[in-house]
């Protein structure tokens, strides 16, 4: 079992987001602690995707607070954003992998800025190489997005998020589109990554035996609020008609 | 009143257009000399903006300048001035033929790749993995393109000339038995410095215009891949407008001072 420590990595309080007259958050709520997998669950369209594309400063929030490692992001100019970026990894749903690119290229790209995060005898070549080999993926190191299977993308974009060493990874929908094997292989190596880099991760799923796996922790979404919280267990065991349903 | 809103919608999403462009320009022109300089990035789009329409943009010289000396020819025999040709040919082409065609040939060819591309990399996200990874996108993805445009199509529109005018002593050798030093003789004597120094600094526009709605339009694409059809057309028809308004205010100028 992980062990799950009490320090929070990253707080949310009261986080409101508006698109016209949508309120897609409506004074959200979260913490995440350190070493914790979060499972963020909740209908489409009910800002899972929106919240966790507040916390990289993708979408702006329109009032609420964000918490990354004890700093304000309203109150970090871009340079300071940036650096705080690399302890962030993202995990896009469609694997986002840059498709003029190669393998080696994709995984090179974070370095690039980056790079000096590392000891100075580690060279670029040798971290993609690294990446690449805790995703089983080395042979596919020169090919193309277009040549690897949905799988093999979602194993790249993993090892392309990995590569900064983040200390939190957000997954959006990890196992989305993929067949019920890939998606084991995947949930396995996010479990693997969460034992081995000792991260903490917020993941966005509809995937019930994604969350069964993987979950420390659930918060269950809903009209963009927390709805309710708790383990794979309890929710699992709620009688609430609303929390029910996504279990059937 | 039903009939008026539609209308008066398309004038004021046509301002907030112009608004948005003018904003995005003024953002590339913030960014270009801020660090971290893409000097990589750069010279990689110079050499796809240049190899990708270098061919198109040769042959297109060559046969225009070819059809304008042919059907130019018959006029100028029946006021016997066809010793005019290599001075008529050349004004036209290096002063207005030249750079417009082939700034239309790279709207076409540039504009909708580069909208299409950035349409593409926004829809599936890759614009936000770059943002997410600490690269800033704007950077790396639209300041090298208008840059690599407003550098390349100077060169292509030198390059579409020099074949029009190779067209056009073609024709003059084969119907007149004008020798190749004597053609670019006439040539180099018609053309003057006041011909040459507004046409070149027009296309420097021309590139950027390109660039600028290209990018324009793919990096702010969005509803899934139908936008991005959209962007790349789009891309086209503006930088097509813009190119034409760029000329007319372009002769304007050069009539004024020169």
């Amino acid at each position: 079992m992980i062990d799950v420590k009490k320090k929070p990595i990253l707080e949310i309080k009261n986080l409101n987001k508006k698109f016209g007259d949508n309120q897609v958050l409506n004074g959200f709520n979260l913490e995440l602690f350190e070493g914790e997998n979060l499972v963020v669950m909740g209908k489409s369209g009910s800002g899972k995707s929106v919240m966790i594309k507040c916390l990289v400063g993708l979408i702006e929030p329109d009032s609420g607070s964000i918490k990354v490692m004890g700093k304000e992001l309203t109150n970090l100019n871009q340079s300071q954003f940036d650096a705080l970026r690399t302890e962030i990894g993202f995990l896009f749903q469609g694997s986002a992998l840059y498709d003029s690119m190669t393998v080696r290229e994709n995984l090179e790209f974070p370095l690039r800025r980056h790079i000096n995060r590392f000891k100075s005898h580690t060279n670029t070549k040798t971290l993609v190489e690294e990446a690449l080999t805790n995703v089983g993926l080395l042979h596919a190191i020169d090919l193309m997005p277009s040549e690897l299977s949905g799988g093999m993308k979602r194993r790249v974009a993993i090892a392309r998020t990995l590569i900064l060493k983040p200390k939190i990874i957000l997954y959006d929908e990890p196992t989305s589109g993929l067949d019920p094997i890939t998606s084991k292989e995947i949930i396995q190596l996010m479990v693997n990554i969460q034992e081995q880099h000792k991260t903490s991760s917020i993941i966005i799923t509809h995937d019930v035996d994604c969350a069964r796996v993987i979950a420390n922790r659930m918060i269950l979404l809903i009209n963009g609020k927390n709805y309710i919280e708790g383990s794979y267990t309890d929710l699992n065991k709620s009688s609430d008609e609303k929390v029910k349903a996504f279990f059937k | 009143m039903k009939q008026s809103l539609p209308t008066i919608t398309k004038i004021k999403n046509f301002f907030i257009e112009i608004g948005e462009l003018t904003y995005f320009s003024n953002r590339f022109f913030k960014e270009l000399f801020s660090t971290p300089f893409e000097f990589k990035e750069l010279l990689r789009q110079c050499y796809y903006v240049g190899n990708k329409s270098l061919g198109l943009v040769l042959i297109t010289g060559f046969i225009i300048g070819l059809v304008l000396t042919i059907q130019t020819r018959p006029t100028l025999e029946q006021f016997g001035a066809e010793a005019w040709m290599p001075s008529m040919v050349s004004i036209s082409l290096i002063r207005e033929i030249g750079p417009i065609i082939t700034a239309l040939i790279c709207a076409g060819r540039i504009g909708s790749g580069i909208g299409a591309e950035l349409g593409s990399m926004r829809v599936t996200e890759q614009i936000d993995a770059m943002e997410v990874s600490g690269t800033n996108p704007f950077k790396y993805l639209v300041v090298t393109r208008i840059l690599a445009t407003t550098l390349m199509i100077p060169i292509l529109v030198i390059f579409g000339d020099a074949m029009g005018l190779l067209g056009s002593f073609i024709i003059e050798n084969l119907k007149g038995d004008v020798s190749f030093f004597l053609y670019f003789d006439k040539v180099f004597h018609a053309i003057e410095f006041s011909d040459v120094l507004p046409a070149t600094i027009k296309t420097f526009f021309f590139g950027y215009a390109i660039g600028l709605v290209g990018c324009y339009k793919g990096y702010y694409c969005n509803k899934g891949t139908v936008g991005v059809g959209v962007a790349a057309n789009s891309a086209v028809v503006y930088a097509s407008m813009l190119l034409f308004i760029i000329d007319f205010i372009a002769v304007f100028i050069t009539d004024i001072f020169i």
